[in-house]
């Protein structure tokens, strides 16, 4: 009979066999075209763009790009009389108004989105009759192409044609017709208006999933317990689905502070809606200010990366997958 | 036929220590089984052997070759997984052809190997269904079938009853057993946590306990000579009585062990002197349970229906020559 | 039964009417607006009055819509295709094989589909023109590859993850390599993710605009959405609400089928990345 006893164990360094080997380097073999491939399409890209914001670089003459150092962000001029004159996007008031209108848009949007969103996801978590045809009807708004739904509801909002005018007067809320798209006070309402229908939907199944992952027993635990309603929301029901919603609200978050395709045509050159992207998209392309661009496009860059930071470190969210 | 020899092989998944120090050989065509309690470490030494993990140190031989860095495919062995692991989308021939296409053998050969298992199995009517068209049972086969076809020189089982029910589990034990047989004796590794299917099944057993081996024997031995505690209470079912103290010190023993069916009642005259609290009445035998002043109740086995009732009072008595003697230490006194 | 119950039962109920004529009603009345002729649009309808496909087919039949329409369906099949094949196998590396500098890569693949599209225009407006693709399809093929193939990779990822690991370890006794156990043993088992994570792909890229806009300047390689954004009438101040309706409802149409076909696929590959993730 062969006895063991234990004895202290070596501090084996890990010798991987063959097979580990012959596995890890076909990982690397599979990899390597999908990297690559980011590499080329967003790395370089990226660091090209960050590179221009720093140039004097113009969109006729890309290869003759002088390094400048931070002059697109902030510069300034000392005058003969004394003055001290700034430029840059950092000290551009139009800059800082698309600024102002993202934060304003991106806050507005997601926190109405996920009210509503909720609201829907609660509705669908019910059983009834027709269940189906409402989560299938939900899915049409997400479905159309944002450019289309610009449209259509640029249609609607049509201050002349449009049936949102008609109706409002018709029910007495308004008492003549509004240019919702084109009037400075209403125009960020109507982008608000139509992103949220596009995007409820998107928000409403993420958080319909949350929610049912949460196991039934746990209601009827808190019926028999004689728990409000109310309460059985709030202190059962929400702190379940928060991960869920925690995922929703950042992607929603981040996309809201990208916004382009709506705001380009639904309320084209509309001081009140100009975001971020729209604004450095104008310097870059329509009004020959590449380098400047570029600076604006690099700031939206570095703030998506202090969310995205924040989001993790707040939440700390473990994306290693570290269980295989 | 196939000499294994496991030298202080160790393994740790990072700071964990699973595997501490196994010296073991396993003989050319025997069937060892390796058992245990959940997480000391059979089933990792099981993919040791198989290949499926890394050892971290120590040496394993295939026929005094050592084989720590050969491909699982390589090493000539061939695995049948608890949940059978059947390729879902293919059929019971084309699960059972797999391994055999891969190496390159012609179809013809192929053909041949898979109806031949399937004929040994009696699975032949199955080759052309899906995995989730069979039975639980047929599946086991269908897994078993897989390995076969591959000729290994060793056959390895990890946990491939747990999934089944009571009877089926029964009447797969004895097709394990005379396949055994009737593969001119293939070298097999079982392992299982159940030991009824151990002493069943082995020509040798060995007893893991936290990563290393207790004790390896043929199951009688380990029956009639465990080495410690630990063994003498792991095998054998219902479990073997442990009495210490005032029981024990008559016999030169800090603890003493006895199993159930080596307790007899006596009318008069018994060693101990107790009340039955509680009968297990099962038809071939009972067990009757019996508080003789020990912190555990004594167990008592008696063939077919018992005549005690709970709150009798009854004398048993241990037969002298199947007593166990341990000492402080937990290690059998034996002289 | 209780008052307060049939209170709360109607309001649910009518809480459900509104959900569904909200979010229905847009696209119903896009469709009734382009049934009608010439002037009809002007007069404010809320159901259908006529049948008229003339928008329809003055869309199709003049300017380049239809040409849109086939430059849309390649570019997205093309990037889908693309996406799919590098990331197949980059999923097996990253879920099925431990190696060091697996969470950060997988990290930084997700972070990649957090970046603006505006922060990389200026660089891969620098490359299409340098490759000389600017204005060709192409050019929209290769940038499209910046949201389509971190989006793929993450959800193919998290699906294989789910695969049994005791299948794979099977194929590797049976002396599988890598890349047959790819071939043979997983794609079969993983087209129900493949679909999935295609259709959602094909659905982003029909809808992207930024580069499209960017990237073409002729009508006849634009896409369907910079197509209808762009569409003019007879005079600069002529909006042709007829005929962009006709457009919308021809590109909508489609999509909103696809996605009705597919939804429990769909849902599932959304909410793949997003609770599990």
């Amino acid at each position: 009979m062969t006895v063991v006893t234990a004895t202290s164990l070596p501090a084996a360094p890990v010798v991987s066999s063959e097979l580990t080997r012959q596995r890890t380097r076909s990982a690397m073999l599979f990899l390597l075209p999908m990297i690559a491939a980011l590499a080329v399409v967003a790395g370089w890209p990226l660091l090209r763009s960050i590179y221009f914001s720093l140039t004097d670089v113009t969109l006729n003459n890309l290869a003759g790009a002088k390094f400048v150092g931070l002059r697109n962000y902030l510069t300034w001029v000392t005058l003969d009389s004394g003055r001290t004159i700034y430029s840059g996007v950092l000290v551009d008031p139009a800059w800082w108004n698309a600024v102002w209108n993202t934060l304003r848009f991106a806050f507005v949007s997601v926190v109405l989105e996920s009210i509503l969103g909720m609201a829907i996801a609660l509705a669908l978590n019910a059983d009834f009759p027709g269940r189906g045809l409402v989560r299938a009807a939900i899915l049409v708004p997400w479905a159309i192409p944002t450019i289309v739904s610009a449209k259509m509801w640029a249609w609607m909002l049509n201050d002349q044609f449009g049936i949102i005018n008609d109706a409002l007067l018709r029910l007495g809320i308004i008492s003549e017709k509004v240019a919702w798209t084109a009037t400075a006070n209403t125009a960020m309402g109507a982008v608000l208006v139509v992103d949220i229908w596009k995007t409820i939907p998107f928000m409403a199944l993420l958080i319909l999933a949350g929610l049912q992952s949460i196991p039934n027993d746990i209601y009827e635990a808190a019926e028999i317990d004689g728990v409000h309603p109310i309460q059985t929301f709030f202190r059962v029901t929400l702190p379940l689905v928060r991960p869920a919603l925690m995922v929703a609200i950042i992607f929603r978050l981040l996309d809201a502070m990208r916004i382009f395709d709506l705001i380009y045509v639904l309320t084209p050159n509309s001081a009140q809606t100009k975001t971020m992207s729209v604004i450095a998209r104008e310097n870059l392309f329509d009004f020959d200010k590449f380098a400047y661009g570029s600076a604006e496009a690099t700031l939206l860059f570095l703030s998506i990366l202090i969310v995205v930071i924040a989001y993790i470190w707040i939440g700390r969210v473990n994306l290693s997958g570290s269980d295989r | 036929m196939t000499v294994l020899t496991l030298k202080d092989v160790t393994k740790s998944f990072g700071p964990v220590h699973v595997i501490k120090g196994v010296n073991l050989e396993i003989r050319d065509g025997e069937f060892m089984v390796f058992v245990g309690p959940s997480g000391c470490g059979k089933s990792t030494l099981l993919r040791l052997i198989a290949g499926l993990e890394d050892i971290s140190a120590g040496t394993l031989s295939f026929d005094n070759k050592v084989v720590n860095d050969v491909v699982p495919s390589k090493r000539g062995i061939a695995m049948v997984f608890q949940s059978y692991a059947l390729y879902p989308h293919m059929t019971v021939y084309e699960n059972m052809a797999f391994g055999l296409k891969l190496n390159g053998r012609s179809p013809e050969t192929v053909k041949q190997s898979v109806e031949k298992a399937a004929d040994l199995l009696q699975i032949r009517q199955y080759l052309d269904r899906l995995p989730k068209q069979l039975s639980g049972g047929q599946r086991q086969r269908v897994a078993i079938g897989r390995a076969i076809v591959r000729d290994p020189k060793v056959f390895l089982f990890d946990e491939p009853l747990s999934n089944l029910d009571a009877a089926l589990r029964v009447a797969t034990r004895l097709e394990i057993a005379k396949l055994h047989h009737s593969m001119n004796k293939v070298t097999m590794i079982y392992v299982t946590h159940d030991q009824v299917e151990a002493m069943t099944l082995a020509d040798r057993i060995c007893v893991l306990r936290d990563g290393l081996v207790e004790q390896v024997g043929t199951p009688m031995e380990l029956y009639e000579r465990p080495d410690s505690i630990f063994v003498a209470g792991f095998i054998g079912s219902p479990k073997m009585n442990f009495l210490n103290g005032r029981f024990a010190a008559p016999y030169g023993a800090a603890t003493l062990g006895v199993r159930p069916e080596h307790i007899e009642i006596k009318p008069s005259g018994g060693t101990w002197t107790g009340s039955v609290i509680h009968t297990e009445i099962l038809g071939s035998d009972s067990f009757v349970f019996v508080d003789v002043g020990a912190p555990e109740p004594v167990i008592v086995r008696e063939n077919g229906k018992t005549a005690s009732s709970p709150g009798q009072t009854i004398q048993i008595s241990p037969m002298a020559e199947h007593l166990h003697r341990f000492d402080t230490a937990g290690k059998p006194i034996r002289n | 039964m209780n008052g307060w119950a049939v209170v709360k039962r109607t309001s649910f109920y009518a809480f459900v009417a509104l959900i569904i004529f909200e979010s229905v009603f847009p696209f119903y009345y896009a469709l009734i607006t382009s049934f009608k002729k010439g002037t009809e649009i002007f007069q404010i309808n809320y159901f259908p009055t006529s049948f008229s496909l003339e928008n329809y087919v003055g869309v199709l039949t003049q300017g380049s819509f239809a040409q849109n329409l086939f430059n849309s369906l390649f570019v997205s099949s093309a990037v889908v295709l693309l996406a799919l094949f590098l990331a197949v196998t980059a999923a097996y590396a990253l879920s099925r094989v431990k190696f060091r500098g697996r969470g950060l890569l997988l990290m930084t693949i997700l972070s990649v589909s957090m970046f603006p599209q505006i922060a990389v225009l200026a660089g891969l407006f620098e490359l299409v023109r340098f490759f000389h693709l600017f204005n060709t399809v192409w050019a929209l093929i290769f940038s499209y590859t910046i949201f389509t193939l971190p989006f793929t990779v993450w959800v193919l990822t998290t699906f294989m993850r789910d695969l049994p690991v005791e299948i794979e370890e099977a194929a590797i006794v049976d002396g599988a390599t890598p890349w047959v156990i790819i071939t043979k043993v997983f794609l079969p088992l993983m087209w129900p993710a493949l679909v999935t994570t295609g259709l959602l792909a094909f659905i982003a890229a029909w809808n992207e605009f930024l580069y499209a806009l960017t990237f073409t300047s002729s009508n006849s390689t634009r896409t369907v959405p910079v197509a209808i954004a762009l569409l003019s009438g007879a005079s600069e101040h002529e909006i042709p609400w007829g005929p962009i309706m006709a457009a919308s409802v021809i590109v909508t149409v489609p999509l909103v089928v696809l996605v009705l076909i597919f939804q429990r696929k769909i849902i599932s590959g959304l909410t793949a990345g997003g609770v599990k993730g």
